[in-house]
């Protein structure tokens, strides 16, 4: 394997784990607010098919980036309705909207665009244009550097720079704000926070948009990363993305990692359909398998103890 | 305090609840421009209107009382398998190893033992992710879902290596032996005279699936182990008290769990397709949740909920048939019963309650 290989495959890790880190991060702030949030698989899947068809019906990726973060936070207000406001169990609410996305967006799509579920190919600005940093092509000449900065730091497209900068950005809010801190205050202790005169609801609600702006946004990069939008796309990225939450132990930085970790492991799969070792050859289904059996292997708690934020799963009763 | 007669708790919330997913569904489809009253009147004519239909809602319903049961069964002790999917298609390996063993002289010794097989595989499939939860705490809900694309990958993997007929172009495995062959309707009511369509899969595996309802009734409320699960359920440190071993109860709940998902395999593998075929479990395992949930993880509410999934579902493929609205409708209407029923229960539920309140106020002033 030579420096150029593992170039390339870094920079399809950073491409692949663009998604997972900001649906992961949607899941944080969510998480962190006292919400679990299942849901997230549906809200990518209600994302990319609308940014899809959007983006296919007026040739602009950045309107369809609009309905695609429309259509995420319409589920998130779903999701709200049904566990902050109807104090509803919210596994059974992320659960709901994951097969209300799955079977929507199907029977829409069939019925906008005849193509069984599919939404027709995006092209031109249907799509994120990749984002040449300064300088990349004057440097790519450079030997060792050049091809790295070239590759795998420039070259992407505008949302994964936005997911890179949306890390510290949330470390900023949650740590380093008052937002944050009631945001923080409201996942361990409802009721203090309550009796400090803030409501609750609302700050859930505000997590919740948070949450599905954030998760508009990873499946609008799915859909232009797909250049179009296929039946079941998001393949499992919600889970995946909360199991990396759980593994960066409901920590922005560690979001990243996690993500970034992910990532590498589908780019691996993607590149090596099949490794040979000796008369031996690992089947593809396993390669494809992988990143499930990770997740597995991450919540099996081998690397160390996750305390989720206490309130998670509960609903708030205001005492009377 | 009594607030509601047991009956609304039991009946009228579910019903209602029913009534607002339908509603829902019937939205969806005039919004993609189709008229939702032509759409359930081909519905109902395509799944009760002839012996084909009736044996394939019946069929279908056979599928969802097994998965159904199987997530009621781990919700009892609060734990909320959502591995169905995998766990049936794992039983369907099983069923398929045991029909292809040995060429079976007849269902009657074929059955018991493809049972055990489905039922083995399955419970083992959910295993791993019972003994993480009881013994590592991993959440439940995301390893189950990983081991059903896990599982997904594993019968890819066999479908195309191992099992398939040698020479041929289909990801099947063989046929099984004639000796294998469960009775169907036709067969069955021949005799005293009903007459269903010969070609149509309702089969031995629905009388199994009567069955097993009864046997969960026996068990959840009947038996020592049902009150351990059901206590569990209830909260978990209270249970802790009685001296009921938590990681006992989880791994015991989710091994019937697995092993109802997997039976389900007699059913679609042994008694339809008679081999294994690609995703022959066809999102049943998903729709027992919804059927759990609408049938208040009661066995005669669960069997009542699976023949009406049975006749959406049968409906539904009517309905892509005739009307071209995709058959992923039903994941819809799937997904509106779970939101109202289960996580939009106090929507329901509050102003009901509210009016009994009133109503019992009136009655006593």
């Amino acid at each position: 394997m030579d420096y150029l290989t593992i170039i390339q495959i870094l920079d399809s890790s950073v491409r692949l784990a663009t998604p997972l880190l900001l649906t992961c991060l949607a899941g944080l702030f969510s998480e962190r607010a006292g919400v679990v949030d299942i849901g997230l698989e549906g809200k990518l899947l209600a994302a990319a098919f609308l940014s899809g068809a959007v983006a296919a019906v007026t040739g602009s990726i950045w309107v369809g980036l609009l309905a695609g973060v429309a259509g995420s936070l319409a589920f998130s207000m779903l999701h709200g309705l049904a566990s902050i406001t109807f104090k509803g169990d919210q596994l059974i609410s992320g659960v709901a909207l994951n097969f209300l996305a799955a079977g929507l967006t199907v029977v829409i799509g069939q019925s906008w665009f005849k193509l069984g579920g599919r939404t027709p190919s995006l092209s031109g600005d249907g799509r994120f244009e990749p984002w040449n940093l300064p300088f990349s092509d004057a440097l790519a000449k450079i030997p060792v550097i050049g091809p790295a900065y070239d590759e795998l730091i420039s070259g992407h497209t505008a949302l994964t720079y936005v997911a890179l900068a949306a890390v510290p950005l949330s470390w900023w809010v949650l740590y380093r704000s008052r937002f944050g801190l009631r945001l923080r205050a409201v996942g361990e202790n409802p009721g203090a926070v309550d009796t400090a005169g803030i409501s609750v609801v609302r700050l859930r609600y505000m997590a919740l948009v948070i949450a599905g702006v954030l998760c508009g946004l990873a499946g609008t990069y799915l859909a232009s990363l797909a250049a179009g939008f296929v039946k079941d796309m998001s393949a499992g990225r919600g889970y995946i993305a909360l199991a990396a939450l759980i593994f960066a132990k409901w920590r922005p930085w560690y979001a990243l990692s996690a993500t970034l970790l992910f990532g590498l492991l589908e780019a691996i799969g993607n590149r090596y359909q099949s490794i040979a070792l000796g008369d031996f050859t690992i089947p593809v289904q396993f390669m494809q398998a992988l990143p499930y059996i990770l997740t597995v292997i991450i919540l099996a708690g081998f690397v160390g103890k996750a305390i989720p934020p206490r309130a998670g799963g509960q609903p708030y009763v205001k005492e009377r | 305090m009594n607030k509601m007669p047991k009956w609304a708790d039991a009946v009228l919330i579910p019903l209602i609840s029913i009534l607002l997913a339908f509603f829902f569904s019937g939205l969806v489809i005039w919004a993609i421009g189709k008229d939702p009253v032509v759409a359930i009147k081909t519905m109902v004519q395509g799944a009760f209107g002839s012996t084909s239909g009736i044996s394939y809602t019946l069929y279908y319903a056979t599928n969802f009382i097994f998965t159904g049961l199987a997530v009621a069964v781990a919700y009892h002790a609060r734990l909320f398998n959502i591995g169905g999917e995998g766990q049936a298609m794992l039983g369907g390996l099983g069923v398929t190893l045991v029909c292809l063993a040995i060429p079976w002289p007849h269902w009657t010794l074929a059955l018991p033992a493809a049972m055990i097989g489905g039922a083995l595989f399955g419970a083992g499939w959910a295993f791993i992710p019972a003994w993480l939860q009881a013994k590592r705490g991993s959440h439940i809900v995301i390893t189950t879902i990983m081991f059903n694309y896990i599982g997904a990958a594993l019968l890819g993997y066999l479908l195309t290596k191992v099992l398939k007929v040698k020479g041929s172009m289909l990801t099947e495995s063989a046929r099984f032996p004639e000796g294998a062959h469960l009775p169907n309707f036709s067969e069955i009511f021949a005799p005293i005279g009903i007459n269903f369509s010969p070609n149509a899969p309702a089969n031995m595996a629905f009388f199994v699936a009567l069955l097993c309802t009864f046997a969960f009734w026996i068990l959840i409320w009947k038996t020592r182990l049902g009150y351990e699960i059901r206590a569990y359920g209830q909260s978990e440190t209270a249970a802790k008290y009685a001296g009921i071993a938590p990681a006992r109860i989880v791994i015991i709940a989710m091994l019937i769990s697995g092993a109802l998902a997997g039976l389900m395999a007699i059913n679609n593998v042994m008694g339809e397709a008679e081999r294994l075929i690609d995703n022959a479990v066809e999102g049943a395992g998903f729709i027992g949740i919804a059927v759990a949930l609408m049938g208040r993880n009661h066995p005669i509410g669960i069997l009542l909920a699976s023949i009406l999934f049975g006749f959406l579902y049968q409906g539904g493929a009517e309905l892509s048939f005739w009307e071209s609205i995709p058959r992923e409708l039903v994941v819809v209407i799937q997904a509106l019963v779970i939101m109202f029923t289960g996580a939009l229960d106090n929507m329901v539920r509050m102003p009901l309650e509210k009016l009994f309140v009133a109503l019992n106020r009136k009655k006593e002033a």
